[in-house]
Parts: structure tokens; sequence; C-alpha cells
């Protein structure tokens, strides 16, 4: 069942586990994203998805086993230190920083390394013509679908090698979500390593080379989109045939 | 007549609001990034007095001018500030509010009978700190070290409004409070900006403490409680979280304290407190404070 990446992995999770609270969330993880890959990690709510991926950037601790990101083990790493290894986090719910001007949100996607900045940000709003409108606007004053464009926007300035988005959809207009995923799909064309959560798993599995599927804490179906298009189990739960 | 009266009254209340407006800069930073009121903040006035008070002949004996006692001063209580952040705020940052509040309460407790354990309960004189002389203008008597304290305050106050809206740690500072998650993704440690925010703010009672000794050279172990009450009180009134309400408010309560005791001694502190209470009636967030919801 395992499908063997077409290169080296960027990031490779190996037996990951981790625990709240003394409960088990997620148990012997185990995940391999080769380079310029998007892949989809779908399941339902509550099967840990967003858990994983605060744990691979270092906002909740592994209990157990390892994350490797471009041959640093993330375990190890100071959570504000990942940005630097060029692991960028497009978290759920956006988290923009609100009180700050659109420009002043693209800026501190920088903050790591200010002098990586120049250029990026008239490279992000030529992606993201909207912010380049709003640019003096506060973040806290845009609509949902511009704060993931800006959440996105600000994960790029970083320069990234691999980006970890966390349900873009969510909360969208059907239009806005097409928007977002095309915008992913761009991204992932650019050489960047995604790494896409979703509910949505039609849309993901749609978009992406390979996908796990995440069920209550373990990994229980792997394999190419196609294949798990295909898959009865996955058709059933998630596809809603 | 009058005129100068007023005259000598606004520069008075000017000098004060200034070190009020310094103090209130302290609690306005530490709430605005932690929210968390610092109770303890007005005896790193103490502290700082005290440390001008022992160095001031120091430095004198090796003929610095005085006034450079301040940058020891800024040291000693800005690593006070961190120690004090690290060891006793830290651990129950994650316990709510009122554990917050209750330790800093104890903190500001502990500080003072510290300072009365080590250096006594008797007053110091602190040496004179500035050899201005007072040049006068008709009437009006300007002593020259008043002037240089309400410029050194106005200068360090537009100094930290710019160092929070245009540096890169400025930046941090205010991303923080916004999102503790985001400012660690975009490479933040939170943790250190919290205690670099201790160690500015702290630094800066240590400028207060160089102002108001210059005018009032007196050290006691208590000093700071009631300084530390008054600029609480201007933190809240300016809006409690922005600088410009720190400023805005600090130099209000001094000129609203210097002026009351011109007219009715006796009543500075009921009409500073009734001054308090119209605007939190009127603006809950005070004077400049933005009223923002709470985001989930």
């Amino acid at each position: 069942m395992a499908v063997e990446t077409k290169t080296a992995p960027v990031l490779r999770c190996q037996h990951l586990g981790i625990q709240f609270g003394g409960l088990k969330a997620v148990d012997d993880f185990n995940l391999e994203i080769g380079e310029s890959e998007l892949v989809g990690l779908i399941g339902p709510n509550g099967a840990g998805k967003t858990t994983t991926l605060r744990t691979i950037t270092g906002l909740e601790k592994a209990a157990s086993g390892s994350i490797v990101f471009d041959g640093h083990d993330l375990t190890k790493i100071t959570p504000s230190k990942i940005i630097t290894l060029k692991l960028a986090y497009v978290p759920e719910g956006r988290h923009i920083f609100p009180q700050m001007t659109v420009a002043e949100n693209l800026e501190m996607g920088t903050y790591a390394d200010k002098a990586g900045m120049a250029g990026t940000m008239e490279d992000v709003y030529a992606r993201f013509p909207r912010l380049s409108e709003r640019r003096r606007q506060l973040a806290g004053t845009l609509s949902g679908g511009e704060q993931q464009m800006l959440a996105v926007g600000r994960a790029l300035m970083a320069k990234p090698k691999m980006i970890l988005m966390d349900e873009p959809s969510m909360g969208l207009s059907p239009l806005l979500v097409q928007e977002i995923f095309d915008i992913i799909q761009e991204v992932n064309r650019a050489g960047i390593t995604v790494l896409l959560v979703e509910q949505n798993a039609k849309m993901a599995l749609s978009i992406s080379n390979r996908a796990y599927v995440l069920e209550t804490g373990t990994i229980s179906i792997e394999g190419s989109a196609a294949e798990l298009m295909d898959d009865p189990r996955v058709k059933k739960a998630y596809l809603g045939q | 007549m009058a005129a100068s009266l007023f005259v000598q009254g606004l520069i008075n209340g000017l000098n004060q609001g200034a070190i009020y407006a310094l103090i209130a800069l302290g609690y306005t930073m530490v709430y605005g990034i932690i929210r968390m009121i610092n109770f303890a903040h007005g005896d790193f006035i103490m502290i700082g007095a005290y440390t001008l008070f022992y160095t001031i002949p120091l430095m004198v004996n090796a003929g610095m001018p005085a006034w450079m006692a301040v940058i020891i001063a800024i040291v000693v209580c800005a690593l006070v500030g961190v120690l004090v952040e690290i060891l006793a705020y830290k651990p129950v940052r994650k316990a709510g509010s009122m554990s917050a509040l209750i330790t800093a309460l104890a903190m500001s407790i502990f500080l003072e009978n510290l300072a009365m354990v080590l250096f006594g309960a008797k007053p110091h004189n602190v040496q004179a700190i500035f050899q201005l002389p007072t040049v006068r203008v008709g009437s009006v008597s300007l002593p020259l070290n008043v002037l240089l304290t309400i410029a050194i305050g106005l200068l360090i106050m537009l100094g930290m409004q710019f160092f929070v809206k245009k540096t890169n740690l400025g930046k941090a500072m205010r991303a923080v409070p916004q999102d503790k998650d985001a400012s660690t993704l975009v490479g933040i440690n939170v943790d250190r900006i919290i205690t670099l925010t201790f160690a500015i703010g702290s630094g800066l009672a240590a400028v207060a403490a160089l102002m108001y000794c210059s005018t009032y050279p007196r050290v006691t172990n208590d000093m700071g409680s009631m300084m530390g009450m008054k600029a609480f009180i201007a933190a809240v009134l300016g809006g409690i979280g922005v600088i410009p309400g720190a400023m805005l408010g600090g130099i209000l309560v001094g000129l609203i304290e210097i002026f009351v005791k011109l007219f009715a001694p006796g009543w500075y502190e009921a009409v500073t407190y009734g001054t308090l209470i119209v605007i939190l009636l009127v603006k809950p967030s005070g004077i400049l404070g933005k009223n923002l919801g709470e985001k989930v």
C-alpha cells in the first residue's frame, strides 16, 4: 500500500505520537513527502489533522517519534526557528495580525530573515491583486477570503521550501474556495512542496498528487489521489458517493 | 500675576506629568503585551532611586556628571525587571489573570520590604543631579532642570512610539498580543519579546526615578507605591495598552494634581480619582483606548 515518493523526502514523520492530557491524539503517524509534491491529508473532524500540523511546526510537543524536515529534526528545534528552515504554516483560522495593516502583516512574514524580503512583497501583491489594493487597510477588516489570501501571502514572504496548509477552504464561499485552491496549485507549480489538510476531501484530492486519510489519530489509507478517489471506503465516507 | 501663576503651574504640572507618563508607559507596555497589570512596576522607581542614591557619589568622585548614574540605574532596573518576570510571572502566566494579579501585588510588597531590610526605613537624600540655574522670565521662575525633565520625558515617549511602530522588535511587540501562534510561526520568540518588554518598562522606571529625584531628592522604600498608583491611574485614564494614552494620561494627572494643589490643596486626589471615574463612565477604555472585542 505504501507509495514511494518520487524524490528524497522533504518531510518525513516516523512513528509520530502526540498526547493531549494523557490521551493519545495521534498514534504511530507515518508520512513522507517528496520535493515539489502536493500531498493531501484528509479525514473527519477531530481525527488529529490540525494537531499533527501544529506538532510538525513545534506549536505542540511530540510525545514520541521523529519529524525530519530537510535534514533537520524538528522535535529538537525552538518553534520560532522553524520558519528559518523555510517551512511555513498557514494555520487553520488564518491567524493574521488583525490590528496591523496588510503591508505590515506581509512584512511580519520576513521577520526571521529581513534580508530575504527584497522584491518578495511585490511578487505577493502581483499574485494577490486584492491585497495590493488594500495594503494600508487593517487586516482585521478584510473579508474571510482576503484574510486567507493574506495568510498565504505572509507565508510566501519567507520564500518557503514547503507550506503546510490547514483547512484553507474553511468558511469560504465555493467561488472563493476555487480561487484559493487555484492559488495552492500555482504555489506548488512554482516548486514549493505543499501538505494540504482539508475536510473538503473532493477538492483536496482533485489537486493533490497523493493523499493520506487520518482517522482517530492513525493513517488508515494512503495512495495516489486517483487511487483514493476510486477507493470504496473513501468514496463512501468522504466523497459522498 | 494670575497669568504667571498659571504658567508656573503649567510647567510644574508638565514636570510631574512627564514623570507619571514615563511610569504609565511601563504599565501600558506590559499590559499591552500580556494583558497583565504589573502592580510591582511602581517599586522599580524605588529600585532606580536607591541605585541613584548609591551610584551618584561614585560618579561624582570619579569626576563624571551625576546624571550618568542613570545608566547604571537603567541596567539595574532592567535586570531586576527581567528577573521578576522570569522567576515570578512566567510560572503563573498560564494560570489566569487573577493569579498574575496576586503575584504582582505580592511582588510589590516583597520588593518594598526587601528594600527596607537592605536600606533601612529611614529616608535618604539623593545628591543633586543637575546643577542648572533657574531663569526668570518676567515674574515666572523657570528652573532649567524642570524644563530638562520635561524634554527628556517627551523625547523618550516619542522614541518609544517610533520604536514600537517602526522597528523590527517593536513590531514583534505589537504582534505578540494579537496572535501568539502566528507570532511564533513568523519566527518571533514570544518569551523573549515578553522579557524584553519587562526590561524596557523597568528601565523606563529608572529614568522616571532620575526625573523624580531631580525635583524631589528623597528616597524611601515605599516611594514607588503611591507614584505607581497615580501612574496606573494615568495609564487607565489615557487608555491602557496604547502608548500615546500613557503620555496623555500622565500629563493630565500631573496637571490636575499641580493645579488643584494651587487652589485647593486638600482636594487634588479627590479630583484626580473623580476625573478617572467620570472618564471611565463616559469611555470605559480610556481617552485614547481602543475598544476591541476579544478575538477568538
